[in-house]
């Protein structure tokens, strides 16, 4: 089988073929270039919604695709127009992005960066998309972000809650509406001390993953800096369901704040868990005993129920605030209503920082008047603007962050429905939040410049 | 040919044309169209098909001759993933000496693992090897964090030592794994009508990879080693009367196929610079196991074959979203397409795995062999029409 003749003409011959086919593709290369990745076309631009749809929080991501497709409506000039009649930046007219109307795809990242990952770079290098938002975790947007610095499209992070996101993991194409542990802790921490005293003394069950350590440092410096005492902080694994065995030995820890840096399904296991141990009810070094819950979500009330009433946490947004907070917090009611018109009940935080990157990308680029991935970093560096319903607002040039008031909340005691679970106990304005770019909890890491790809 | 018998040559040529044309045969509907939906041909997916395929084939060693179940496979494609990033961080940004070591390391950390798990045989081992992998995970995830990354996964920075190449491109960014400067992630279109084929480097990589690794397994599956092996399967009781000890043969069995797994782990983080915890989690080492029943386990090119459909379920399947539904029966008159769209949502989008549930169950049902046993069904009574009952029930497996 082995038996091969070369000819002169047989080698000239392949050897002319190979050359070609070498060749060809430098050719190819050449023609395509427009100076950056997936430059739309002159009629459409494809927007990629990459949120969990499977998993453990498939519930944020439907609520997350839910708010897209309602921008992508109101950017293509259907529906009411939601927030484009409030926000501050006056642009976008319902026409698409410049002039072209937006389609999306969507894809499911599992709460893994792995599939995260995939399904983003088939977005990218399948469908053309521009642009690529979602995820409702900090490894995923940490994972994702970093996909996209790569290929030079620009990331707009969904729920992702660790400092890592705009600190250590930071990347000049991604950017972060989503507020974090660090505001977390500077926002709590005066009402924490404001209502329990200066004098508590804390202990800590820190979900063993990144985002958990990152909170409990955030809270742990907060609340330290305003006379705390921290007894304890005990990692727990991410994958346990009961936590008695971690509750138990609090009472007896000196100990009369516990504070759950918990989030999703731990926290609403760890929260009934410490409820049945009668927590709520008892007393500690001669003070009522308080639990703390650092980043709340509606999703997660629903999940541990009347548990909740009485807890305090903060979050990033919530549906009420125009209605309860002022006018400072336009936009709100025009988002709610838009949305509770489309599906029937109201938001939650995860839908309206989903619903104001897609606008605030819209805008940028439309500003920039371009789609090209290192103008709109420009476009959205330091950029201010008002009528999103956090009132106003700074895209930090330093990280890429977005700085704005921080909602401090409460578990109703009687809640009425299914969707009033928590009431606002007070707005942390945004001085007191903000933090300096080279913070040691922030520290490492460089934002790089922007790739444009291509 | 290459010390290949004709038929198992064949195989080998087959596969070699499908991986080559792999841009090509995954593109058959023109982009723009309908049914582009369905396209196959774009790198990341490509690139899963063939690492995958080279996982699978590796799995397959262990699990296809010696029948030795491993439940904890992923903890080795995870290791040389990890391996492979931190050569990124440290040496540069060359694939080669990334792949090499990422090959190694699982082979060590494979050899530990194995010497302790293969003491057990059956349940045991499988449970034990389990264990062992949901440890690394959880290591991997949260203990282990400087070293792995932990949530957020092990990721390249801009200020990586890379001692050996640029720590940061000249526009300040962090550079990209290459070949020698080829980038992985080059890629070329060639537009031909309506179609458009997407040819990548980093592709082609993992496709010479996997013919290597293809070529190989047909060696061991061939060898007096393999025999060995599968008389470890047929009956390891009466290997060990006739005196003969199996433990170095399932061992050596145990290592090559970590190494399958650590140079699929290596390939996947050349392609794509990030090394995540989850890819060690016990659903990643069940899904190798899919790939190789889903497949045909025990059959060479079943579990390459297991390998693409997954993958190809997973991307493709989880994609169809309702509006796409939506476009595709928009012909049919208003309540009749609303109908059709709500019968058919619940099997794509985020019910993929619904889909794929089902088909694995039918897979199992009615072709215990795999989608290897189909091919040959099929093969079986194509040659039977043709042939007129002139032989019937001749069909030899085709393996």
């Amino acid at each position: 089988m082995s038996k091969s003749n070369f000819s002169r003409r047989g080698v000239l011959k392949t050897g002319a073929i190979a050359g070609a086919g070498l060749a060809l593709p430098t050719y190819l290369r050449a023609d395509s270039h427009t100076g950056f990745t997936n430059a739309p076309g002159a009629s459409e631009v494809v927007l990629g919604f990459n949120v969990p749809q499977t998993g453990p929080y498939a519930d944020e991501g439907a609520d997350e695709l839910r708010a897209y497709e309602l921008a992508v409506e109101h950017l293509n000039g259907g529906g009411d127009g939601g927030m484009l009649s409030t926000f501050s930046s006056k642009v976008l007219d319902g026409t698409g992005i410049l002039g072209r109307e937006v389609k999306y795809v969507t894809g499911d990242t599992q709460t893994k960066s792995d599939a995260a990952r995939a399904s983003a770079r088939s977005m990218i290098e399948k469908d053309g998309a521009i642009m690529i938002t979602g995820g409702s975790s900090s490894g995923v947007a940490v994972a994702v972000q970093a996909l996209c610095q790569e290929a030079g499209v620009i990331f707009m992070a969904g729920l992702t809650h660790s400092n890592d996101t705009t600190g250590k993991d930071k990347r000049a194409n991604g950017f972060r509406h989503f507020f974090n542990s660090y505001m977390s802790g500077a926002a709590l921490a005066p009402v924490l001390a404001a209502q329990y005293g200066t004098d508590r003394k804390a202990y800590h069950l820190t979900a063993d993953y990144n985002w958990g350590y990152t909170t409990e440092e955030a809270v742990r410096s907060s609340t330290e800096a305003l006379g705390w005492e921290t007894v304890n902080a005990v990692k727990t694994p991410l994958t346990q369901t009961d936590f008695s065995s971690y509750i138990a030995p609090v009472l007896n820890s000196g100990a009369d704040v516990l504070v759950l840096n918990h989030y999703g399904g731990n926290m609403v296991n760890s929260l009934t868990n410490a409820v049945q141990f009668g927590l709520r009810q008892a007393q500690a070094n001669g003070k009522q005993f308080e639990i703390v819950v650092p980043l709340y979500s509606e999703l997660m009330a629903r999940g541990a129920g009347e548990n909740i009433a009485g807890i305090l946490g903060s979050q990033n947004w919530d549906w009420k605030l125009e209605n309860e907070k002022g006018a400072r917090y336009s936009g709100t009611n025009a988002f709610v209503k838009s949305f509770g018109e489309k599906y029937g009940f109201p938001p939650s935080q995860a839908a309206h920082t989903t619903y104001v990157q897609t606008l605030l990308y819209a805008d940028a680029v439309t500003r920039a008047g371009s789609f090209n991935p290192c103008a709109v970093v420009e476009a959205l560096e330091g950029f201010e603007f008002d009528g999103l319903g956090s009132g106003p607002t700074l895209y930090r040039a330093d990280d890429h962050q977005c700085f704005k008031d921080v909602v401090v909340v409460r578990g109703k005691e009687n809640p009425e429905n299914e969707f009033d679970l928590v009431e606002i106990v007070e707005v942390t304005p945004v001085d007191q939040v903000t933090y300096d770019p080279e913070h040691p909890q922030f520290a490492g890491g460089a934002l790089g410049t922007c790739n444009p790809g291509a | 040919m290459l010390g290949l018998e004709k038929k198992d040559f064949r195989l080998l040529l087959v596969v070699i044309g499908l991986t080559l044309f792999a841009p090509i045969i995954l593109n058959p509907f023109p982009a723009g169209s309908e049914m582009a939906q369905f396209n196959a041909g774009y790198p990341d997916l490509m690139q899963r098909f063939v690492i995958f395929g080279i996982f699978a084939i590796g799995f397959n060693i262990l699990f296809g001759l010696t029948g030795y179940l491993s439940f904890g496979h992923a903890a080795f494609l995870g290791v040389g993933s990890y391996s492979a990033v931190w050569m990124f961080k440290l040496l540069s940004m060359n694939v080669l000496p990334a792949i090499i070591l990422s090959v190694i390391i699982a082979g060590l950390f494979s050899l530990v693992i194995g010497y302790i798990s293969l003491r057990r045989s059956g349940i045991y081992f499988s449970i034990l090897t389990l264990a062992f992998a949901q440890m690394s995970f959880a290591l991997a995830y949260s203990v282990l964090t400087p070293i792995t990354g932990g949530e957020t996964g092990l990721q390249l920075a801009l200020d990586d030592p890379r001692i050996l190449g640029a720590a940061q491109t000249a526009s300040g960014n962090i550079p990209v794994p290459a070949l020698f400067g080829l980038e992985m992630r080059a890629s070329y279109e060639l537009n031909i009508g309506a179609w458009s084929f997407t040819f990548n480097t980093g592709y082609y990589l993992a496709a010479v990879m996997l013919v290597l690794a293809f070529y190989l397994a047909i060696r061991i599956f061939r060898s007096p080693f393999g025999l060995m092996l599968r008389a470890i399967k047929s009956n390891q009781t009466r290997m060990s009367y006739t005196g003969l000890n199996s433990r170095p043969y399932t061992l050596a069995a145990f290592v090559i196929s970590g190494m399958y797994a650590g140079l699929a782990g290596g390939l996947m983080a050349s392609m794509d610079p990030l090394a995540g915890a989850e890819r060690m989690q016990w659903t990643a080492s069940g899904e190798v196991v899919l790939m190789t029943i889903l497949g045909g386990a025990g059959t060479l090119i079943g579990p390459v074959l297991g390998a693409g459909m997954i993958k190809y379920f997973e991307n493709i399947f989880s994609k169809i979203n309702g509006q796409v539904l939506h476009d595709w029966f928009g012909f049919l008159p208003g309540g009749l397409e609303d109908f059709v769209v709500t019968i058919i949502y619940p099997f794509v989008g985020k019910g993929w795995h619904l889909t794929l549930g089902i088909v694995f169950m039918l897979v199992v049902i009615y072709l215990p062999g795999g989608l290897v046993q189909g091919g040959q069904k099929i093969l079986a009574a194509l040659r039977r029409t043709k042939t007129d009952d002139a032989n019937p029930g001749a069909s030899k497996p085709a393996e």
